[in-house]
């Protein structure tokens, strides 16, 4: 090959170089290991962190139980070592995957349209907050403060330096959902988007629709949130919102110290322009058959450049394959089952526990430790091989001695039970 | 002569909604261990939905064919040479994988106790530190998701860095062969884009650029290898120039994979730059996706860099947000750790001389091509080539669709946007010479069918079970999602 | 070919004065360059603009080009007709596929615009 090229050794290929961008020193990595090493490697950084334990963290992240046939999916290197469809000849299994995802992600919310994914949930907020301020030409956010805190923190961080001015409004201190008051003062002519999350952080359920109706009447978007896509198997959509962004970890996405996750932006018909991501269409192909392929690609940064929606470009394929195969798995029965399981465990625990809010709950919830400190309950746990709950003071100051549960289908009675007792209860 | 036409016995499969029929489901769950609650006592009934319209309804055979069947329709790296310009279309060892599903790694929860997931920061900070290694760099963030993610990450700490300096200034250069990601993520940070043009070398043209910079400018988002697949240069002099207004350079290391071992940014003058370790470091690109896109900064970046960052102390790892000056938090959480694992694989697997080999085979098998391919199509830049090369051809978008029915993916077709019918090849070093060979007769074989049998090849691919795609029509009446 | 009785812009736009208002469209030359044209978005009725600046921009698959108005004035009527059928543009730009009417608040402006022979010439430089 290289008497083809005309070189004689592999460093001709460089000399081209100017000399002062030549690294001629060794890299300080050490020498290469075999496979046996590696797998060997991992398995002990993964001995030391917590292992087999039982888990009650939620807080955008939940332990689900995921089906052995999604990695057996996912696995297929033709999934796996394809690049974005660009080709849609020779693309057609990721690009009808995509259509089915887009197509279950529209009857799961009851938006209209949904794109092929975002990073992830944190990442989705800021960028549902930036479509609402291009299409309603405005440039304020009202966020509230039961939307997850680092999400929020995602979002200042994108809109920092974009002359937006983002609001936050309370929570009422009874129910743990939006202070509907607090809200109305954070609106104005300025204000594009409200922002909630339901099930909120604190895992109570908004009444996404009066907030819809308070948005709308001052002209500005409903922007809905879901951190938690199980509870999509139960409750109501959220069909009085204009967009929706939301993360699927839920979906047979392994915690994975928080990712690759997949986010998701979906919205009503009219808005579909302003969506950033990549979007699946159906056509036909020479033959007449049907075909998809990558569509109104005008939007995306390789062909409006300064001027696209946003600078998304690899997504999270592989990861919303996840999701499609567990709600294909699933499907209509199954996923209502497992949200009841859900929702039957997390009120198995919470009403032996003093929850701090009233409003209704799926399977998160604020449990009050009275006299103890969340440490010394999750200290206690940790001997029993349980991880408690979030310490909420961490995000919220003002809720001292309170810890976020959550309680999926793979919370058994037993260790509920020892959590239980931890507290006192 | 096709010679690789593989037949498709699964031409008719339907949509999961079509072959949904009511009752059928591949799931199971345990029995509920505590009392069932009823939904609408619970939740209020106005917060209990319906049945979900539509939904599948299939059996987990039906799941695993339908899904099968699907994966055959695609085109992959397991399947032979995909020689995507730009995108690094190199081979992803199936051992990332393997420890990726590390039991201790994939059940880790993102807000469990740091004494909890030592392991899980003993990783990460292993990859920061060989990835300042590899870029010359002195700190590095793994939080960014993607290679874009990287870059809007960067220019927000560009514009923490100048802000706090007093002025955080309004534009980034941009140079016009850079990739679509640069000038969106400069405008999504708040700065304005300023276009400059190459030269006719394909590099920037430095005479040009002293003109542009000006107290305005913030920075310069350089692409190095830039995406003709020719090394800037000039690099170390441009540095100079905008150092010496006070700016600062961003180097987009899509192409970090013609550099490791042999140059590294931080040596010359790059102050911050992001990796993309789904195509240098080889984690799986999963048809469209995850990546990562860590951030390589110089030191006096470092203080602005997204929360949270890695600390140690003798109790050990820990998560530090006490860092007034940062940007914040980019993302939730701490970054793409299954990707990270992946790449931290595939570092050790190579070692140091091992990624140094890697690169030069990139070189290797890249310019081979370029031999090869030079006397049929013509070279868009003649200035020597790393990784991947350029050609042009009028028909660039038909030759393309007839490579695959010999049985190859396309080239990267029509990028960069400054050479017109661009075929931008980039083959990685993961591939053989037979492989190299077979390609470059493919392409050798077309050039040579344009002249003599043009429809041919303006009506490919002609072997595929999906004929020419009607992208015109999916876009003047978009439908997105299947209805009754 | 292109149309006596118009007026042109370099930009590729042309207009047709019918008294006092100004009927607006693409060239065939951008139409062709353009490709099949997927999507036209246009402003509403009633947008008052200057000379010269975007009033939307047509769109093929690949490709998106802003539109600029060849003359200043208030947006009176918009083609419907390219939203259902945005390939209209391309069979017929200097009738069917025009874009928008714009009541002229100069009506000096369009004789100051490029001829139809200067257009051509214009063309056959930016393409040799
Ligand atoms: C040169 C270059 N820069 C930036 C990017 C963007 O990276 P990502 O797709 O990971 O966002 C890419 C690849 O898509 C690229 O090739």
């Amino acid at each position: 090959m290289l008497d083809t090229i005309g070189a004689s050794t592999l460093e001709d290929l460089y000399s081209h170089l100017p000399e002062d961008v030549c690294f001629h020193g060794a890299l300080n990595i050490p020498a290469g290991k075999s496979e046996y090493e590696i797998v060997d490697y991992f398995r002990a950084r993964g001995l030391e962190n917590a292992n087999s334990h039982a888990n009650f963290l939620g807080a955008g992240v939940y332990h689900h139980y995921r089906p052995v046939l999604v990695d057996a999916v996912v696995s297929r290197g033709e999934f796996l070592t394809s690049y974005t469809p660009y080709q849609a000849e020779i693309s057609q299994g990721t690009l009808t995957a995509i259509f089915e995802f887009q197509t279950m992600i529209c009857q799961l919310t009851g938006m209209d349209v949904a794109n092929a994914s975002m990073y992830d949930g944190s990442t989705a907020v800021p960028e549902a907050a930036m479509m609402a301020m291009r299409i309603t030409g405005r440039d304020g956010i009202a966020v509230a403060r039961t939307v997850h805190p680092e999400y929020r923190e995602v979002l200042g961080t994108y809109t920092r330096h974009q002359s937006t001015l983002v609001t936050e409004f309370e929570y009422d201190p009874e129910s743990g959902q939006v202070d509907l008051e607090s809200l109305e003062q954070a609106l104005n002519e300025t204000t594009a988007a409200v922002i909630i999350q339901s099930p909120n952080f604190f895992g109570v359920v908004e009444n996404a629709k009066q907030v819809a109706e308070i948005a709308h009447a001052k002209g500005a978007l409903l922007v809905f949130v879901f951190t938690e896509a199980v509870s999509l198997g139960l409750l109501e959509p959220p069909r009085d919102a204009d967009i929706v962004a939301g993360e699927l970890q839920s979906f047979a996405i392994a915690p994975s110290y928080g990712g690759p996750f997949a986010g998701i932006i979906a919205c009503k018909e009219k808005y579909v322009r302003q969506l950033p991501g990549r979007l699946v269409g159906e056509t036909k192909d020479a033959n007449g058959n049907r075909a998809f392929c990558l569509t109104l690609a005008t939007r995306e940064q390789h062909i409006r450049r300064e001027k696209a929606t946003s600078n998304i470009c690899t997504n999270q394929a592989l990861i919303a394959l996840m999701a499609t195969v567990f709600m294909a798995l699933y499907g209509k029965q199954g996923l209502r089952e497992l949200a009841e399981q859900n929702l039957a465990k997390a009120h198995y625990l919470g009403e032996r526990l003093w929850r701090r809010f009233n409003g209704p709950y799926f399977n998160e919830f604020v449990a009050a430790t009275g006299v103890q400190s969340p440490d010394e309950i999750n200290r206690r746990l940790l001997g029993f091989q349980i991880v408690g709950g979030l310490p909420l003071d961490r995000f919220y100051p003002e809720l001292r001695n309170s810890v976020l549960l959550c309680c999926t289908e793979m919370a058994s009675r037993a260790d509920m039970d020892a959590v239980a007792e931890a507290f006192g209860a | 002569m096709i010679s690789k036409v593989r037949p498709h016995p699964t031409q008719n499969e339907s949509l999961l909604f079509e072959t949904s029929s009511p009752g059928k489901a591949g799931y199971q769950l345990p029995k509920l261990d505590v009392p069932p609650v009823d939904a609408r006592d619970a939740l209020g009934a106005q917060n209990v939905r319906q049945e979900i319209p539509d939904f599948p309804e299939v059996s987990e055979v039906d799941v695993i064919r339908h899904f099968t069947r699907l994966s055959t329709w695609n085109y992959a790296i397991d399947l032979g040479l995909y020689p995507l310009g730009s995108c690094t279309m190199k081979y992803n060892p199936r051992v990332n994988e393997a420890v990726a599903r590390t039991e201790g790694l994939m059940w880790i929860h993102p807000y469990q106790p740091d004494a909890l997931s030592q392991g899980a920061f003993a990783i990460l900070a292993e990859l920061e530190r060989a990835l300042a290694e590899i870029t010359g760099m002195d700190a590095v963030t793994l939080q960014p998701a993607a290679g874009a993610h990287g870059e809007l990450t960067g220019i927000l700490l560009v514009r923490a860095a100048l802000e706090a300096q007093g002025n955080a200034r309004k534009k980034v250069i941009v140079p016009d062969s850079a990739h679509g990601t640069n000038p969106a993520s400069v405008r999504m940070a708040g700065y304005e884009v300023v276009n400059v043009a190459s030269n006719d070398r394909g590099m920037l043209d430095v005479e040009a650029l002293v003109r542009t910079v000006d107290e305005d400018i913030a920075a310069i988002m350089i692409t190095n290898p830039n995406t003709l697949g020719v090394f800037e240069e000039h690099i170390a002099e441009v540095a100079r120039i905008l150092h010496s207004k006070g700016a600062l350079v961003y180097m987009d290391g899509a192409n970090m994979n013609a550099l490791a071992g042999i140059s590294r940014p931080g040596d010359y003058g790059v102050d911050l730059m992001h990796l993309n370790l789904h195509k240098t470091f080889s984690t799986p690109h999963g048809g469209g996706g995850p990546g990562s896109g860590p951030v390589a900064v110089k030191k006096p970046l470092e203080p602005f860099l997204p929360l949270p960052r890695l600390q140690h102390a003798p109790s050990g790892w820990s998560w530090n947000y006490d860092r007034p000056q940062s940007i914040g938090r980019v993302r939730a959480f701490y970054g793409n750790f299954g990707v990270l694992v992946r790449a931290l694989a595939y570092i050790m697997a190579h070692g140091g001389d091992g990624l140094n080999r890697a690169t030069l085979d990139a070189l290797l098998n890249a310019n081979y091509l370029r031999k090869l391919l030079e006397s049929h199509y013509e070279i868009a830049y003649h200035a020597p080539s790393m990784h991947e090369c350029v050609f042009r051809h009028a028909s660039n978008g038909a030759i393309a669709k007839r490579l695959i029915d010999y049985g190859f993916h396309p080239y990267t077709v029509s990028f960069p946007l400054i050479v017109h019918g661009a075929m931008m090849i980039e083959p990685t070093e993961t591939e053989s010479k037979q492989e190299l060979d077979l390609f470059a007769d493919a392409l050798v074989s077309i050039a040579q069918e344009v002249k003599e049998n043009p429809e041919l090849v303006s009506t490919a691919p002609h072997s595929t079970r999906t004929t020419k795609v009607d992208e015109v029509a999916a876009a003047r009446k978009p439908i997105l999602k299947w209805t009754r | 070919m292109d149309p006596e009785n118009l007026r042109y812009t370099k930009e590729h736009e042309w207009v047709r004065v019918e008294g006092d208002v100004g009927i607006i469209g693409i060239t065939s030359h951008a139409q062709s360059e353009l490709g099949d044209i997927v999507y036209v978005d246009l402003p509403k009725p009633g947008t008052v603009i200057q000379q010269g600046k975007t009033i939307g921009s047509v769109e093929s698959v690949k490709a998106v080009s802003d539109i600029y108005t060849p003359v200043s004035g208030e947006v009176v009527e918009v083609n419907g007709l390219l939203t259902e059928s945005p390939e209209t543009l391309n069979k017929d730009p200097y009738g069917t596929g025009w874009l928008v009417k714009i009541k002229l608040s100069d009506p000096g402006e369009p004789a100051k615009l490029l001829t139809a022979a200067e257009y051509q010439a214009f063309v056959g430089t930016e393409t040799s």
